[in-house]
């Protein structure tokens, strides 16, 4: 079963040992352009996976890193939304690979905010529940899971960075931007 | 008693009770705020509201001096005539544009926007950093070719070095 599978998944498996990288920021091109697809198998992509988990964890908030909030053009990401009060269903620590949506539903709306757009939140509507298919870093095993709210959430804002979209491109209106706050 | 509609415009230095002050002014000479918009621009205040009622611009005017006595604050008082609301029929669509900040992102793609004979009825920009960032929603005519006005937009974002998405503006009917 899939969803046991990335349950059971954790970055010990990659067996090398994470980087903490530098997050790039828009207006970086990187952010915006669509990344290649990666093969999950690779030398490269097991060290990238575990630097995106390692770089995560060191980030405070953190819910989910993608390869080119690193500055990487592939189509990789990690999510971690174990502590999120919003949570309900969750699978742990993971990193998918290629990953897409298969079904999405129950659309709602909910403010969001990104590491690589540390200036503002934006209110984003995205499907509470979610079918989502992505390949395992290391095996390269295909999986495909289905998950609700807040993983759902962080999930479709993942994969829209692998697709070059940013929350900014999502928000529901002229009004649905808010200048982060900033208390000195 | 009259219904006279008045545009009241406040620009200037941001501090508390800018809007107790403009407000209580309004309601010494009975006027009604109906739509209103206030927010801050690189800090500065901006607000402009719609009122309606029996009192005359100069009235209006004199009530709300004080508020611009430290000559920190424009206050402006203009007589409006009612707008025809708009014909429904056409779609109501959402635009987003970032990327890094020069001149000129504005025109690029709002004139792409204009071309085709669309309205645009709400509009926010913002500069933080290096991030130029503008968001409009806007209504095309029931004819209009949403995805040629789309390409057209992603051109004319390319050209000046940002990127342009166009989506429905979604409502849920509950």
């Amino acid at each position: 079963m899939s969803s046991e599978r990335v349950a059971g998944w954790s970055e010990t498996e990659l067996g090398v040992e994470g980087r903490v990288l530098p997050v790039v920021c828009a207006p970086q091109g990187v952010l915006s352009a669509r990344g290649a697809d990666v093969d999950p198998t690779s030398a490269e992509s097991v060290q990238l996976a575990a630097d995106l988990v390692a770089t995560m964890r060191v980030s405070p908030g953190c819910v989910g890193l993608a390869a080119n909030q690193v500055g990487v053009g592939v189509r990789m990401f990690c999510v971690d939304v174990t502590e999120h009060p919003k949570t309900r269903t969750q699978h742990g620590t993971f990193v998918l690979c290629n990953a897409e949506v298969v079904e999405s539903s129950r659309n709602e709306k909910a403010r969001e905010g990104c590491m690589s757009v540390p200036d503002f939140t934006g209110d984003v509507k995205r499907a509470s529940r979610l079918t989502v298919r992505g390949q395992l870093p290391g095996t390269g095993e295909t999986v495909e899971f289905s998950t609700d709210a807040f993983e759902a959430r962080a999930l479709q804002h993942e994969i829209d960075h692998t697709d070059g979209f940013l929350f900014l491109d999502r928000v529901a209106g002229a009004h649905a931007i808010y200048p982060r706050q900033t208390y000195l | 008693m009259s219904t006279d509609l008045y545009a009241v415009t406040v620009l200037g230095h941001d501090r508390p009770g800018i809007i107790a002050a403009t407000t209580a002014g309004l309601a010494q000479l009975g006027l009604n705020i109906e739509d209103s918009t206030m927010t801050l621009l690189r800090g500065h205040f901006a607000m402009m509201l719609l009122c309606r009622g029996g009192a005359d611009a100069a009235a209006i005017e004199q009530a709300l001096a004080p508020l611009a006595a430290n000559g920190d604050l424009d206050v402006a008082v203009r007589p409006v005539t009612d707008e025809p609301t708009p014909a429904a029929g056409g779609s109501a669509w959402v635009l987003t544009v970032h990327g890094g900040d020069r001149s000129g992102i504005v025109s690029a793609v709002v004139a792409e926007v204009a071309a085709a004979g669309g309205n645009i009825t709400d509009l926010t920009t913002r500069l933080a950093g290096e991030l130029y960032l503008l968001v409009a929603e806007l209504d095309l005519p029931a004819d209009a070719d949403s995805a040629a006005l789309e390409g057209a937009i992603r051109s004319a974002a390319e050209r000046v070095g940002v990127t342009a998405t166009l989506r429905p503006a979604e409502a849920d009917e509950l």
